[in-house]
């Protein structure tokens, strides 16, 4: 067992609505989308048309920056609308669902025999290919590198993130199958992290690289963890795999089938009852939230996040699963005005300022709502990103340096290292309520473009 | 609180782009925040945000000065011979049109500077504004105030871009321009002591500093208790070492100001202090420095400004010391200048981009070569 690596910096946000270790199996919904904007960088060519019959793993769309790339429809039934924006974006293509689910068929191929290329040829037109993440920059892998390693983090440290031991449950084979998958493609041991004294099923994996971390909050986000297990340096490029997906991959290499079944929290304070759902990638959302939204009173509403209340969407409630998405929280809107709040005591508000009361007791669970809590203002003080990013970065002077588009100086401080989910605690905490998630984001696409 | 909400709501569309009064839709909108804390929802990334803002941020500054403020007020009532609660009376009357002027006189041209950019008018100016009249000599005609706050505003934050954006300290800026721009009447013994006859006060008996009397004599007249506590003339709000620690307290169990950077000036101005007492230069002990004149204020109030101060962690404890020093140096070396304490922080805010500068290089070359090592 190798030494425990402890982060003293991060944040656990305490909320009301974690999910009960209870599981429901959603029935097959009417409909399921794939939506290009679940990644960066993504510019879809379509590969159907409405009335077009599919199956699980048959293409929807490729990426015109990464050819390769094919998405895929994650049930069998008959494209029903593409939906567009501004510019005839393409925002996602729905399937309506058939009743009986087929798969497109995939040779199962043995690992221990088959070539990278191949290995690689299958997960691309699987549609499992977008699956795997490239550090730097957080977008879909290219299949014509080789990554240096490959990371999986096996928990989630986010505000009411799923407990990844009950999400996994019973799934030791097809997550033991896809991690020899990811050895192929990394051409060693894939990097596995657990999380100290919850180490589950995982610790028991054959043929990984096991790390144990303990701390707060980002200590689960994988972009954290490669910083102390191998940094990312310029010219390295690394894959990162949502546990989830590793299952997903094992899946289709055991059976020759795509099969996008995920376990999904819903959590928040608006839920009802906090639990977790089975369901296919790409749900609506409705089927999971149908009648679980507590009543509001009259001129509240609440907001429905595909994902973390610190990095996910907002969805209607017409709206689908995002593909990244293993949690859906429903929390309060924030639209009230409040009088005189920032001079108001607010002992059920959160903060990390002593200048509230909420340090002094940290057990509590806060039901905290959207409300942005100020107005924006330039950077004024200082030393506080800092405690929030677990990393050997200086967070206020890459963003600066993202503000100025200084790419030099964006590649010195750190930019390769980080992706929206391991900046979202400085944006949370900034009294200048900056969109810090969004400037990263600028940054690496400038980079992205100038490299 | 829905009655004036509504008052609020009926006379906005008159301010917003497009109404009659849209040119003031700045000062409304401080006006509207500073009553409400508004509807405003996040639209992108963190769905949830801590509820600590500027305003807050400030409000703790502000509360911190309040101990200091109010000494000042009793001493200044007292140098001319008031007692109790009529010292209080006395000095906060006599200091509330300086306060008046520099409140009008600088949030008037942040609100006009706010409505050019467009911007919602910044809360730095709220403790910019209490910090000017405290460090000014309780004389010191208003208007020289209201020019010292003109110049401080637009040339020491708006050039620059406004708040969070500037190199020196506001408040510095307008004692620096008063002092140098106005020196017969900011030097000398008269300008301490408050000369307005009213409420039962006596002529003051006007004298030196201990600033001036430890820089020419080498001694004071005040004992270190009377100094600490606070009862020596100087600029109206500095000197009471007492109340501004009772300040500090607050700053630094709040978080607000960086304890790294107020330690820091304490441990640089002592050890400088008894350096100078080592070598024989002085002869009272090195905490005299730390008591008297403008030190302790400094310390709290002005090095910890986060904006002109260090950035980074270490940058702090470099810049902090230097400051503490630096100011020890200008008094003891510096015949010309009793106080160095503005001169040290002002000439470190102006260093301190440096320190960061070389403190980021440092991890930039860390990062590269901690790869290097892994490979």
């Amino acid at each position: 067992m190798s030494k425990i690596i402890k982060l003293r910096k991060g944040l656990d946000i305490n909320l009301q609505g974690k999910a009960a270790e209870s599981l429901v199996d959603a029935p097959l919904a009417k409909e399921y989308a794939v939506s290009p904007l679940d990644f960066e960088n993504v510019t879809p060519k379509l590969l159907v048309k409405v009335g077009d019959k599919v199956k699980a793993g048959t293409p929807l769309f490729f990426n015109k920056n990464n050819q390769r790339v094919l998405f895929c429809s994650p049930v069998s039934g008959t494209v029903s609308a593409v939906n567009r924006g501004e510019k005839r974006k393409i925002l996602n293509v729905v399937v309506a669902a058939d009743a009986n689910q087929e798969s497109e068929e995939f040779a199962v191929l043995d690992l221990k025999k088959a070539k990278r290329e191949e290995v690689i040829e299958t997960l691309i037109k699987s549609g499992l290919w977008t699956k795997i993440l490239q550090r730097p920059y957080g977008i879909v892998a290219n299949p014509d590198d080789q990554p240096k390693a490959v990371f999986v983090s096996a928990f989630d440290s986010a505000p009411l993130a799923p407990n990844m031991n009950f999400v996994l449950k019973g799934e030791k084979a097809a997550l033991q199958k896809g991690m020899d998958v990811l050895a192929v493609l990394a051409g060693g041991k894939p990097h596995v992290s657990m999380l100290a004294k919850a180490e589950g099923e995982v610790a028991t994996l054959n043929g990984v690289e096991l790390h144990t971390f303990a701390g707060k909050h980002p200590v689960g986000n994988v972009g954290v963890q490669i910083h102390h297990i191998d940094p990312i340096a310029k010219g390295d490029i690394v894959w990162t795999v949502n546990i989830q997906d590793v299952v997903a991959i094992g899946r289709l290499f055991a059976t020759g089938k795509v099969d996008l079944t995920k376990v999904v929290a819903l959590t928040g304070s608006e839920v009802e009852k906090p639990q977790y759902y089975r369901v296919i990638s790409g749900a609506p959302i409705s089927s999971i939230v149908a009648g679980q939204i507590k009543k509001q009173a009259e001129g509240d509403s609440v907001r429905i996040i595909s994902g973390n209340v610190l990095t996910g969407k907002k969805v209607a409630e017409d709206g689908f699963l995002s593909a990244t998405a293993n949690q859906v929280t429903v929390i309060p809107e924030g639209d009230k005005y409040e009088m005189l709040g920032w001079i108001a005591p607010r002992f059920n508000k959160f903060s990390v300022s002593r200048s509230y009361f909420s340090w002094l007791c940290p057990k509590k669970e806060y039901k905290l709502d959207t409300n942005i809590n100020g107005g924006p203002r330039a950077f004024v003080v200082t030393g506080l990103f800092e405690e929030y990013l677990p990393m050997d970065i200086y967070p206020m002077y890459l963003f600066k340096s993202i503000i100025a588009n200084d790419i030099d100086k964006m590649e010195n401080l750190g930019i390769y290292e980080v992706v929206e989910e391991d900046v979202a605690l400085c944006e949370f905490v900034d009294p200048s309520k900056t969109e810090i998630q969004q400037l990263v984001r600028d940054g690496i696409n400038l980079m992205i473009k100038e490299c | 609180m829905k009655g004036l909400r509504k008052i609020v709501d009926n006379v906005k569309p008159t301010f917003v782009e497009g109404g009659k009064l849209s040119f003031l839709a700045s000062f409304f909108d401080a006006f509207e925040t500073f009553l409400f804390v508004p509807n405003t929802t996040t639209k992108k990334g963190a769905h949830i945000r801590d509820c600590n803002d500027l305003k807050r941020t400030m409000t703790m500054v502000i509360l911190a000065l309040i101990p200091a403020f109010l000494f000042g007020c009793f001493n200044t009532g007292s140098q001319v011979g008031l007692e109790g609660f009529a010292a209080l009376a006395y000095g906060f009357v006599r200091v509330l049109p300086m306060v008046a002027v520099s409140y009008i006189v600088g949030l008037g041209i942040e609100v006009v500077y706010a409505q050019i950019r467009k911007e919602e008018v910044a809360e730095g100016y709220l403790v910019t504004g209490l910090l000017i009249p405290m460090i000014m000599p309780v004389s010191t005609p208003l208007w020289m105030v209201a020019l010292g706050v003109a110049f401080a505003v637009i040339f020491g934050k708006e050039v620059f871009g406004g708040t969070g954006m500037n190199v020196f300290n506001p408040a510095l800026v307008a004692r620096a321009f008063v002092f140098f721009a106005f020196t017969p009447q900011m030097s000398g013994e008269k300008v301490w002591f408050s000369s307005w006859k009213m409420m039962g006060a006596t002529d003051a008996t006007t004298g030196a500093t201990a600033l001036e009397q430890l820089a020419t004599k080498g001694e004071m007249q005040w004992s270190a208790l009377d100094a600490f506590l606070g009862f020596i003339p100087g600029s109206f709000g500095e000197t009471s070492t007492l109340c501004i620690l009772l300040g500090a307290a607050l700053l630094l169990y709040t978080g607000v100001a960086s304890w790294r950077t107020m330690l820091s000036v304490f441990v640089g101005g002592f050890a400088m202090g008894l350096l100078f007492q080592a070598v024989g230069l002085t002869e009272y002990p090195a905490y005299y420095h730390l008591l008297v004149g403008g030190f302790a204020f400094g310390a709290v109030f002005m090095a910890t400004d986060p904006v002109t101060s260090a950035q980074t962690n270490l940058g702090k404890y470099i810049v902090g010391f230097m400051t503490g020093a630096l100011a020890v140096m200008v008094r003891v070396v510096n015949p010309a200048y009793p106080e160095g304490m503005m001169l040290a922080i002002l000439f470190m805010n102006a260093l301190a981009p440096t320190v960061d500068y070389f403190v980021v290089e440092a991890n930039i070359s860390r990062r590269k070569n901690r790869v290097k090592t892994v490979k």
